[in-house]
C-alpha cells in the first residue's frame, strides 16, 4: 500500500492576486479601510488638477505669452530661458566650454561610481587635483586663446554646480586637517580645531555669506580685491569645512581601536599609520556622509542669490519679475525644484546603496 | 556626530625615554615626540597670532580710511526705520539696541512657531512612513522624498510669491468665521479681556497645580501599591472644565475686537503678515520631513522582541505602543530631534530673503547698512546663533548623560 500527500489546496481566491495584495495592504481592518479612502480621495483630488495643470492642459511651444492659451502651465516661459537657466549670462559663444567641463566632471563620476571600471584611485586623485585647474582655465579663459568670461557673467545651474563642487573639494583637505586635529593629544591644537569646528557649525550659512561679503574686504590690506564669487567661495569653503571635518572624524572613529593599536605596535610614525592604515579604511566609512553633505551644500548653494550671486534659482526669480512673464512664477518655481530635485534625489539613493554596501565593514560600530 | 568623544581612539607612543638608558641613547630633540608636539603647538599659536594680528591690523586702518566708527556706541541711537511686525513697542524714534531686541524677538517666535509645527507634522509622517497600510506609508514615504529634496529658500519664495502674493487684494479678502485672508496676510478678530477674565486665568492656573499634583499622587500610589489611576483624563478635565465653567459662571468676560475694511486695508483685529506664514509654512513642511526620518530611524531601532515580548504578555498594540516603543524609540530620537531644531532656528534667517522681520533681515540688515559697522553687528549675530547652539549641545549632552543610566 502507498500513502501518496495530496497536493495542497491553492490558498483561497480572497488572498491571492490583486484582490490579496488590496486586502493585505489596504484594506485588513475597518481603520485602515476608512484611512485608505480617506487619503486615496485627498491623493485623487490633489493629483489629478496638478497633473492636468502640469501634462495635459499645459503649453510647450511657441516664443511669448501668447502662445500660454490652454489654461495649464506655460512652459513656453521656462524653454525660452532655458539658457538662462543652465549657463545665467555666459556668453552665448562660449557655451561649449561650461559643457565641456561638465562632461568631463560626470565622465570621471560616472567612472568612479560604476563598480568594475579599472584604476580608480588614479582617476579620483586626477578630479581632485588637476580638474580643478582645467575647468577654472576652461570657464574663466583669459589663457591658451580662450576668451576671459567674467565671473559676474557666470550663472543658472552652471554656478550652483560650481558653487557645490569648489566648496566640496576645497573642504575635503581642511576638514581632515580639522578632524585630526580634533583628534589630536596636542591641548592647543585639538581646543583649536573645536573652536574653529564649533563656531562654523553654530551659524547660519546666511550670515557666513554676509560675512565674506561685507567683512572679508576689511581684512586684506587696502587695494587687494576679491571677486564677488570668490568671497562666496571662501565662505562656503570655510563654513563646509567644519562639517565635512565632522563627517571625517566620524569614519576615522568607525575604525577599531585594534587598528591604531596595531600600527602603533608595527612601529608606524604618526602619518604612516593615517594615510597607510587608518585613512584607507576610514575613507571608505565616509564616502556616504560625504555625500550626504554634499547634497545639503547642494542645496544651500541656493542662498547665495542674497549676496547677489545668479545661481539658478537667482535666475528663476530674475525671471518671475520679467513684465512680459508675470505670472508664471509657479512654473518656474516648479522648474527650478525639478532641477534641484534630480540631482538630490540620485545622490541620497547612490548614499543610500553605498550604505548597504560597505555595511559589511566593522561589525563593531557601536 | 554629536558630544565630544575625541581623545577616545587612540594612544600614540608616549614617548618616555627608557628611564635606566645611557644617555648617548638621549634622541634628537625633534625625534621626541613631547618637545616635538610642543614646538608645533607653540608655531601654531603664533602662526594664528600672527593671521589675527595681521587682521586686524587691517581692519583698523580700512574702517579708518573709510571714516567708520567702532564701538559699541551705535547701539544706544536712535534707528530711524519702521519695521513691519514687531512683539514689543517700537517705533522710528526706538534705538539699534531695540532693533536688536525686535529681530531677536521675531527669531525666536518663528523658530518656536516652526518647531511646534514640525514636530507634529514630522511625528505624524514618521508614524505613517512605517504604517502597514500601503497607500499612507507610500503617501508619506513620496511626501519626505519630494520636500527633504527640494532647497528651503525656493520652497520660502514658492509660498510667499507663487501662493501668498497672488491672493486677492483687502477688498476682495476671502471671508471666514469673522477672519479675513488676502495679500496683506491673515486677519483675525483679537480677544478683549474684561472685567472678570482674571478668574478665568487664575482658574486655568489653579487647575494645572491641582493637575499636577494629583499627578504625582497617582505616581506615588502606583509605585506602591500597582493601582492606576486615569491621570491623563482627569487632567484633561480639569484643565479645560475648570477654566470654562468660570468663564461660563462670570458671564462671558471676553470681548471680540473685529477686523473692518477701511479704506484699502483693515482696521482693528490682529494681523499675520504673509512674511510669517510664507517663513512658517516653508520651515515646518521643510523639517517636518526631517523630522519623520528621524522619528522611522528611532522606531525601526526598537528591536522587533520588545514588541514580541509586549504582545506575549498580552499588551493592547496601543499600550506596546506608549510602554514599549515610545519611551525606547525617544532615547534615539530626542538627540537628532535637538539638532533638527537648531537647524530650523538657523534656517529661520532665511527669513531676509522675503523680507520678515528676524534679527538678520533687521539688524544684520537694515541696521548693518545704515550703521556700516559690520563688525560688531555681525559679531553679535553670530554670537546669539553660536548661545543657541552652545546651550542645545549642552542640553543634548546633559540628556544623553541622563538616558545613559537607565540603558540595560
Amino acid at each position: 500500500m502507498k500513502y501518496e500527500l495530496q497536493p495542497a489546496l491553492p490558498p483561497p481566491s480572497s488572498m491571492i492576486g490583486v484582490v490579496g495584495w488590496l486586502r493585505k495592504h489596504l484594506f485588513n481592518g475597518p481603520i485602515n479601510s476608512i484611512a485608505t479612502i480617506v487619503v486615496g480621495y485627498f491623493l485623487i483630488s490633489l493629483l489629478v488638477p496638478t497633473v492636468q495643470w502640469i501634462f495635459i492642459d499645459s503649453d510647450w511651444v511657441g516664443d511669448s505669452r501668447d502662445a500660454c492659451t490652454s489654461g495649464g502651465a506655460c512652459w513656453v516661459f521656462i524653454a525660452n530661458r532655458l539658457d538662462q537657466f543652465l549657463y545665467g549670462f555666459y556668453p552665448e559663444a562660449e557655451h561649449w566650454r561650461v559643457q565641456l567641463a561638465f562632461i568631463i566632471l560626470i565622465g570621471s563620476i560616472i567612472w568612479l561610481v560604476l563598480p568594475q571600471t579599472p584604476k580608480k584611485g588614479l582617476v579620483a586623485a586626477l578630479l581632485l587635483v588637476v580638474y580643478p585647474i582645467i575647468a577654472f582655465f576652461l570657464l574663466y579663459g583669459n589663457a591658451f586663446g580662450l576668451v576671459q568670461v567674467e565671473t559676474h557673467l557666470w550663472g543658472g545651474l552652471s554656478l550652483t554646480l560650481v558653487l557645490a563642487v569648489v566648496g566640496i573639494v576645497a573642504s575635503l583637505p581642511l576638514g581632515i586637517v580639522l578632524a585630526l586635529g580634533r583628534q589630536s593629544e596636542m591641548p592647543i591644537v585639538r581646543s583649536v580645531c573645536v573652536t574653529f569646528i564649533e563656531i562654523w557649525r553654530g551659524v547660519p550659512l546666511i550670515t557666513v555669506l554676509f560675512m565674506a561679503s561685507v567683512m572679508l574686504p576689511l581684512f586684506f590690506p587696502e587695494g587687494m580685491s576679491f571677486d564677488k564669487l570668490l568671497r562666496a567661495l571662501i565662505g562656503i569653503t570655510l563654513f563646509q569645512s567644519a562639517y565635512m571635518a565632522e563627517v571625517i572624524r566620524g569614519g576615522l572613529q568607525a575604525i577599531p581601536r585594534g587598528q591604531y593599536e596595531a600600527a602603533d605596535a608595527l612601529g608606524l610614525g604618526y602619518w604612516q599609520k593615517m594615510i597607510l592604515i587608518i585613512m584607507p579604511q576610514a575613507l571608505k566609512l565616509m564616502i556616504p556622509g560625504i555625500v550626504n553633505t554634499f547634497i545639503a551644500l547642494f542645496k544651500d548653494t541656493s542662498l547665495v542669490l542674497i549676496i547677489g550671486l545668479f545661481d539658478v534659482l537667482a535666475i528663476g526669480q530674475a525671471a518671475n519679475q520679467d513684465p512680459k512673464w508675470i505670472g508664471y512664477s509657479t512654473e518656474s518655481y516648479l522648474f527650478v525644484a525639478l532641477l534641484f530635485w534630480v540631482f538630490c534625489f540620485s545622490m541620497s539613493r547612490y548614499s543610500q546603496h553605498l550604505e548597504k554596501k560597505l555595511h559589511t565593514g566593522h561589525g563593531n560600530r557601536a | 556626530m554629536s558630544s565630544d568623544m575625541s581623545n577616545s581612539s587612540h594612544k600614540p607612543d608616549d614617548g618616555s625615554e627608557p628611564k635606566n638608558g645611557p644617555p648617548s641613547n638621549q634622541p634628537k630633540f625633534w625625534n621626541d615626540p613631547k618637545k616635538r608636539s610642543l614646538l608645533f603647538q607653540v608655531i601654531l599659536l603664533a602662526a594664528l597670532g600672527f593671521v589675527f594680528y595681521t587682521i586686524i591690523d587691517n581692519t583698523l586702518t580700512n574702517l579708518e580710511q573709510r571714516g567708520i566708527t567702532t564701538g559699541f556706541d551705535f547701539l544706544t541711537r536712535e534707528a530711524g526705520f519702521g519695521i513691519a511686525m514687531s512683539l514689543i513697542d517700537y517705533t522710528e524714534a526706538s534705538s539699534y539696541g531695540m532693533t536688536f531686541i525686535v529681530g531677536l524677538l521675531n527669531t525666536i517666535l518663528i523658530a518656536v512657531m516652526g518647531i511646534i509645527a514640525a514636530t507634529i507634522l514630522g511625528f505624524i509622517l514618521g508614524v505613517a512612513r512605517l504604517s502597514d497600510n500601503w497607500l499612507i506609508a507610500k503617501f508619506s514615504a513620496l511626501y519626505i522624498e519630494v520636500f527633504r529634496n527640494i532647497p528651503l529658500l525656493l520652497q520660502i519664495f514658492f509660498w510667499y510669491y507663487a501662493v501668498l502674493r497672488t491672493l486677492p487684494h483687502p477688498r476682495q479678502s476671502i471671508e471666514f468665521f469673522g477672519s479675513f485672508i488676502n495679500n496683506r496676510g491673515f486677519i483675525f478678530p483679537a480677544p478683549v479681556p474684561e472685567d472678570g477674565f482674571g478668574v478665568v486665568l487664575f482658574g486655568l492656573l489653579a487647575a494645572i497645580i491641582v493637575s499636577w499634583l494629583i499627578a504625582r499622587w497617582a505616581n506615588k500610589r502606583q509605585e506602591l501599591t500597582g493601582q492606576q489611576f486615569p491621570v491623563y483624563l482627569t487632567a484633561l478635565g480639569l484643565i479645560v472644565g475648570v477654566p470654562l465653567l468660570l468663564f461660563l459662571l462670570s458671564g462671558m468676560p471676553l470681548g471680540l475686537d473685529h477686523p473692518e475694511l477701511k479704506g484699502f486695508n483693515f482696521k482693528g483685529g490682529i494681523t499675520v503678515i504673509p512674511e510669517l506664514i510664507a517663513l512658517w509654512l516653508a520651515l515646518s513642511i521643510y523639517t517636518a520631513a526631517f523630522i519623520a526620518e528621524t522619528v522611522r530611524a528611532g522606531i525601526l531601532a526598537v528591536s522587533h522582541g520588545q514588541t514580541e515580548a509586549a504582545t506575549a504578555l498580552g499588551m493592547s498594540k496601543a499600550k506596546t505602543l506608549r510602554f514599549i516603543v515610545i519611551p525606547q524609540a525617544l532615547r534615539v530620537v530626542i538627540p537628532p530631534l535637538t539638532s533638527q531644531y537648531l537647524n530650523l532656528t538657523k534656517n529661520s534667517s532665511l527669513a531676509t530673503a522675503i523680507g520678515y522681520p528676524d534679527l538678520v533681515n533687521v539688524f544684520a540688515g537694515t541696521t548693518l547698512n545704515q550703521t556700516g559697522q559690520a563688525i560688531e553687528v555681525i559679531a553679535m549675530t553670530m554670537a546669539v546663533y553660536l548661545t543657541l547652539s552652545l546651550l542645545t549641545s549642552l542640553f543634548m549632552n546633559w540628556y544623553n548623560a541622563r538616558i545613559q543610566l537607565s540603558e540595560r
